[in-house]
């Protein structure tokens, strides 16, 4: 099995490497020829894992391949941990990324960048697999930093683009900004356990949970809650949560197929996994939960609103993304991880599909994404409009869609939680079902129905789009609208997880819920008595009447509500205060540090100062130097009776 | 009979009057090569002095070293003073002062 493994990992790796430095040679076609069997193999063998760990219990495989560096005792290996964890992940990356370089064979079609494209995504499928399948802090770090290069490296792919060279460069130092807590969580968890093993660490987990990290003599700090903190503000810049949410709405910059990928099915979905993975050590400590419920929850909350006034196609879905990594965290932080990494899957499938589905109307549209120029598509594209579809009714938690059992299930676990701010984020996470509803139709109605907004000459050449953009998106549909029935039963109240994720039998909300189901037929049926889905059919209703059957209803409300849409349109400011405040202030202390530090102390002070007291000196000295051979004689002679001296009357 | 002290006497004022002659000698540098020749033969004198006094021979074994070199040194001198006259056509301890700073 473990060259199984290996092959997995490498397969995208050995594509990525041909594809990206024998580009020239091999074309177009042996580029994502050979990226596509690469990932293709990987998500075949996946598949595999999947299966022999789910039917044929197969035992989890925790191995070393490569031990990397031995230093003070530290081991840091290469290895895999393979449990049904990392097992889903792999298959959700393996598969999406499949789904994406088909994709991408028609959307890059006329782009000159086509084989480094593909290099870049297979680079990514490697990063993200190395991520899922590590088995200690090292690897997830490499995984997580190397997933972060090529996100910037394919956000700025349009790199003659000034404003996706800023996206890509800001989603590059957000993103640090959140390592930065990473880095400092996994060297607290070094520091408390000697060592970054995830099986022994979690050994040692109730030794962190025993240390106090003391600030002062009287004050201290509990080390796991720091520890725990640490490795969440990682998962926030990943994770794009509040504040470190800004990035993600510019990466959009990138190509369609990237966001699809990267920016809303698999790389941003790390820091889900990432706590998750960190269950044993999150459950020892209240308090970090309770943060990650309430920043959560913020997220699911504000940022589905700003979805709502968005008009670039592309960023509502990526306020959308941003809403749902929200709703992912909320249930990591009421302890059902269960849940989270459920919505994590389904949310891969119906988000990738809902991008690769605008991917398609982009294409249509020469490249315009504003959707007050589209409308009425349905009768052009009617692929892209039915799959659409579905990915819209399973964002919205349409019962006996995929998204529907995970979102569903996801927001009782948060209702059954006691944690301290389960109420708000309870709060949150059931308004943000009518929100979610509401901007998921609206962009659903002024794409796809309505009247044709488009210029003539665009309305002429539509047309829908070719079958290697349009098969993905019906190989998406399928699980987007029907995973749900075969998984919500093992994966949220069965023993799916079981051994990969520590639950606290205290903090168990899922087992508690599990003694309400009956088989997924009758949670569909229980659903219809319970507030979401009314809430979700309110929100569809309510777009439909805004932008379909009154229009003007909906300019009358943007100009009664100014004062709101202003705040939302600006998001709130954070872009605002990032730049004003947090860059000008970072600039201003940089340039000071170099007008005083460097110019002034090291440059003038150190470096010239020396020079000249060296020069001062000699201008003294030089009055000494006559030149006279008798002087020198004197100074010998006057020197010599002063050592004779010093030696008679020492 | 001679003691050493008279010797050293000897020995040591001939060194003062080289001292003095290095210090007062404004004039001509031959003058201040034969100054320094004479410091060394205040201290051969001491050599000499030692050695006949504690009956070592190796003191006078020395002075013959000593005086080898001082003549070796005082053709060099001598040598850089042919040329040093061809240059400035003048040896006067005045005029050499390009070492000032």
């Amino acid at each position: 099995m473990q060259s199984i493994y290996l092959m997995i990992v490498l397969a995208p790796l050995i594509a990525c490497i041909i594809a990206g430095l024998f580009g020239k040679k091999i074309g177009r076609l042996g580029a994502h020829s050979i990226t596509i069997l690469g990932v293709g193999l990987s998500c075949l063998l996946s598949f595999y894992v999947l299966y022999r760990l789910t039917f044929e219990d197969m035992a989890p495989f925790n191995g070393t391949v490569y031990t990397w560096l031995l230093s003070d005792g530290v081991q840091l290996n290469v290895g895999f941990l393979i449990d049904r964890l990392s097992a889903l992940m792999m298959t959700v990356v393996s598969f999406v990324s499949l789904m994406v370089h088909i994709y991408t064979i028609g959307y890059m079609a006329d782009d000159d960048g086509y084989q480094r494209f593909f290099s870049y995504i297979s680079l990514f499928t490697f990063s993200m697999l190395m991520l899922v399948m590590a088995n200690n802090f090292l690897q997830l770090f490499f995984g997580w930093e190397a997933v972060g290069v090529v996100s910037y490296l394919l956000i700025g792919f349009w790199y003659q683009r000034p404003s996706a060279i800023f996206a890509s460069l800001k989603a590059f130092l957000v993103n640090r900004v959140g390592d930065f807590g990473f880095v400092l969580g996994i060297a607290a968890v070094l520091r408390y356990t000697g060592s970054l093993d995830y099986a022994s660490v979690f050994a040692h987990a109730n030794e962190i949970a025993a240390a106090q990290i003391h600030i002062t003599d009287t004050m201290s700090w509990s080390a796991i809650t720091f520890t725990c903190i640490c490795l969440f503000i990682g998962a926030m810049g990943k994770s794009a949560q509040v504040p470190l949410h800004i990035w993600l709405p510019d990466s959009m910059e990138g190509p369609t197929p990237i966001s699809a990928l990267i920016h809303a099915a698999t790389m941003v979905t790390a820091g889900i996994f990432m706590v998750a993975r960190m269950s044993p050590l999150f459950e020892l400590s209240e308090t970090a939960l309770s943060f990650v419920l309430i920043i959560g929850a913020t997220t699911a909350f504000f940022m589905g609103l700003i979805g709502i006034v968005a008009n670039d196609i592309k960023r509502v879905i990526a306020y959308s993304t941003l809403s749902q990594l929200g709703y992912m965290t909320v249930a990591l932080g009421a302890s059902a991880y269960g849940a989270g990494i459920f919505h994590l899957m389904t949310h891969a499938f119906f988000k990738a599909l809902l991008f690769l589905a605008a991917g398609s109307v982009i294409i249509a549209m020469h490249h315009e994404q504003d959707m007050r120029k589209m409308g009425g598509l349905k009768k052009y594209m009617p692929v892209t409009y039915w799959t659409c579809l579905v990915g819209c009714l399973a964002l919205i938690g349409f019962p006996g869609t995929s998204g529907f059992f995970s979102k569903d299930s996801l927001i009782d676990a948060v209702g059954a939680s006691h944690r301290l701010g389960a109420g708000y984020a309870y709060f949150c996470v059931v308004t943000g079902v009518f929100i979610t509803a509401l901007y998921t139709f609206r962009m659903f109605i002024m794409t796809f129905l309505g009247k044709e907004r488009m210029d003539h000459h665009t309305q002429e050449h539509l047309h829908e789009s070719p079958w290697v953009v349009t098969l993905p998106l019906v190989l998406l549909a399928i699980p987007s609208a029907l995973i749900g029935w075969i998984t919500v039963k093992p994966m949220l109240f069965g023993k799916f997880f079981e051994g990969a994720i520590y639950v606290a039998p205290v903090n168990n909300v899922l087992e508690h819920l599990a003694e309400e189901f009956h088989g997924p037929g009758a949670f569909v049926l229980t659903a219809f008595t319970a507030w979401p889905v009314w809430l979700a059919g309110l929100g569809v209703l309510t777009a439909y009447v805004f932008f379909l059957w009154r229009p003007e209803l909906a300019d009358a409300a943007q100009a009664r509500l100014k004062w709101l849409y202003t705040v939302l349109s600006q998001k709130y400011g954070f872009d605002w205060f990032m730049e004003h405040v947090i860059v000008a202030g970072a600039r201003r202390i940089g340039s000071g540090l170099w007008r005083f530090g460097d110019q002034a102390v090291i440059d003038e002070g150190l470096v010239n100062g020396s020079a000249r007291t060296v020069g001062w000196l000699g201008s003294v000295m030089r009055y000494a130097q006559s030149g006279y051979l008798y002087h020198y004689a004197f100074a010998m002679i006057l020197g010599l009776a002063g050592f004779l001296m010093w030696l008679i009357w020492r | 009979m001679i003691s050493l002290t008279d010797v050293l006497a000897l020995s040591g004022i001939l060194f003062a009057i080289a001292v003095a002659g290095v210090f007062l000698n404004r004039k001509n540098i031959i003058v201040l090569l034969m100054c320094i020749e004479l410091m060394l033969l205040a201290v051969n004198f001491n050599f000499v002095a030692f050695s006949r006094f504690r009956g070592d021979l190796a003191g006078q074994i020395f002075v013959f070293f000593i005086l080898t070199v001082a003549a070796a040194e005082a053709a060099i001198g001598l040598a850089i003073l042919v040329v040093l006259f061809r240059e400035r056509s003048s040896i006067e301890v005045e005029d050499l002062d390009t070492l000032q700073g």
